[in-house]
């Protein structure tokens, strides 16, 4: 029996109406996610090179519980297991939104730690001679030259946020892939369609790689 | 009340074991300028670190601009306000990169005295020009040369109007001909009155402008006195050696 294979470029083309109708939620959940997750990662990178232990100690146990567990298994547990704990069903989005959040906050936690911790102590020590409070150093001090430094890092952190959301479709969100498996359950078409669902976020990724390279180059300039 | 600026009585600190500073008595009177000379490692800018609290000590007393400076850097209203008094220049510049020179300079007196940005800017050029880069004001520090970087720490360091100016080796990251301006500007602040440590290793400076030199020994102040008395007639063995090593060549 003979098997040939033949690439369907029109099933692929075919395929974008409907797969693009899952755009706004892959947009929406990964943006949405790491604004709220940029927010924790500052909030809490901080707060794990505090002097005080007591606000050390809960940034670091969130840092590693988030990072050292699947994400995937950190959103079933949002969206089944939660609902147990509050008493009322947690919407797909929002389970995954939050997924997202928690995940990359806790990344960008370490990201913002190691810029803070790359600036030079004497910048540090500057401030602090010419009078400037201990809060009025960082924010005007190291905060700006230590955000520079992360711009690269967030880029990376952002593309691996935005590819962690294709695993929502376990829970029902009608994101890319999710969008691509019911359609290929209608026409049986799982080559062309998967690399359809993969150009579609090879445009996304690389369009913010270009931003990000952009903003960079600005920032470059800056200093 | 005495005149001195800074008042240090048996002050002593370690580094974990390391006895670094062993029982300094210390006064500077306003408008002396006092330069610490010593081998590296001997203590002379940990000594300088303590005056404004960028080290803590372990015992001793230690009075800033008659304000007492506890050993731990104690109560921050007290630390900020003897940092306000007290100028301080780095041997690495420690400008920010990220603002502009006239930023630089704008920077402390808008956060701290909270001038306004128009008098802050005013006094960033007028000091600019009296360090002599005038010129210089829109330029970022990574575009300027190490010795028209550290005219703008000097610079920077005065916009607070300070009472005490530390210098800790301001010269030793300099190619050396770069070192002669900042030490011109040095010569010229000290003229003008301002009181002045500074620890360095450039001796011809230290015996043209210094009221006192101060010899400091594995963190023992070992002899002390006018420049001619240090380094013409040193009585200490130590400074002796230590004279004859950087002098003689």
């Amino acid at each position: 029996m003979e098997f040939q294979f033949q690439f369907d470029w029109q099933a692929a083309i075919n395929a974008f109406p409907f797969l693009l109708k899952g755009l706004p939620y892959t947009l929406m959940i990964s943006f949405g996610g790491l604004i709220i997750g940029f927010l924790l990662g500052i909030l809490f990178g901080l707060l794990s090179i505090n002097r005080r232990w007591y606000l050390r100690w809960p940034a670091t146990a969130y840092i590693e519980i988030f990072r050292g567990t699947p994400i995937l298994v950190q959103v079933l547990f949002i969206f089944y297991g939660l609902p147990d704990l509050v008493g009322s069903p947690i919407e797909p989005v929002t389970a995954a939104i939050a997924a997202i959040a928690f995940n990359s906050g806790a990344y960008i936690s370490e990201v913002v730690r190691g810029g803070v911790q790359s600036i030079a102590k004497g910048q540090r020590e500057a401030g602090l001679s010419l009078g400037l409070s201990r809060t009025q150093t960082f924010w005007s001090i190291i905060w700006p030259q230590a955000f520079r430094r992360m711009i690269p890092p967030l880029g990376n952190q952002a593309i691996v946020s935005i590819k962690d959301t294709s695993l929502f479709s376990v829970i029902g969100v009608g994101e890319l892939v999710r969008q691509g498996q019911v359609y290929i359950a209608n026409t049986f078409t799982a080559f062309e369609v998967y690399f359809a669902v993969a150009i579609i976020y090879l445009v996304i990724t690389l369009s913010l790689s270009f931003l990000l390279r952009l903003i960079e180059r600005r920032g470059m300039t800056a200093a | 009340m005495s005149n001195n600026i800074v008042e240090i009585n048996q002050l002593n600190k370690y580094f974990g074991q390391h006895h670094v500073l062993k029982d300094i008595d210390l006064q500077v009177d306003t408008g002396e300028v006092v330069v610490i000379i010593g081998a590296s490692g001997s203590g002379k800018s940990t000594l300088i670190r303590c005056i404004n609290g960028l080290e803590e000590y372990d015992s001793g007393e230690l009075v800033v601009d008659e304000q007492a400076l506890a050993p731990n850097g104690g109560n921050q209203k007290v630390l900020n306000s003897i940092r306000k008094e007290v100028g301080m220049v780095f041997q690495q510049f420690n400008l920010f990169p990220h603002l502009s020179v006239r930023r630089n300079i704008m920077l402390a007196p808008m956060k701290v005295k909270k001038q306004g940005k128009a008098a802050a800017a005013d006094t960033a050029d007028r000091l600019l020009e009296r360090v002599g880069i005038g010129n210089q004001a829109e330029k970022f520090p990574g575009q300027l040369s190490g010795g028209q970087q550290q005219r703008v720490a000097i610079a920077r360091a005065l916009a607070m109007e300070p009472r005490l100016m530390l210098f800790d080796e301001p010269t030793s990251a300099l190619d050396p001909e770069m070192v002669g301006e900042v030490l011109d500007v040095m010569r010229e602040l000290a003229r003008e009155g301002m009181t002045m440590m500074v620890v360095t290793h450039e001796m011809g400076f230290a015996r043209e402008v210094a009221d006192r030199v101060i010899y400091i020994h594995e963190g023992r102040i070992v002899e002390q006195g006018p420049p001619d008395q240090v380094f013409d007639n040193p009585q200490n063995e130590r400074t002796q050696a230590f004279l004859s090593r950087v002098l003689s060549h």
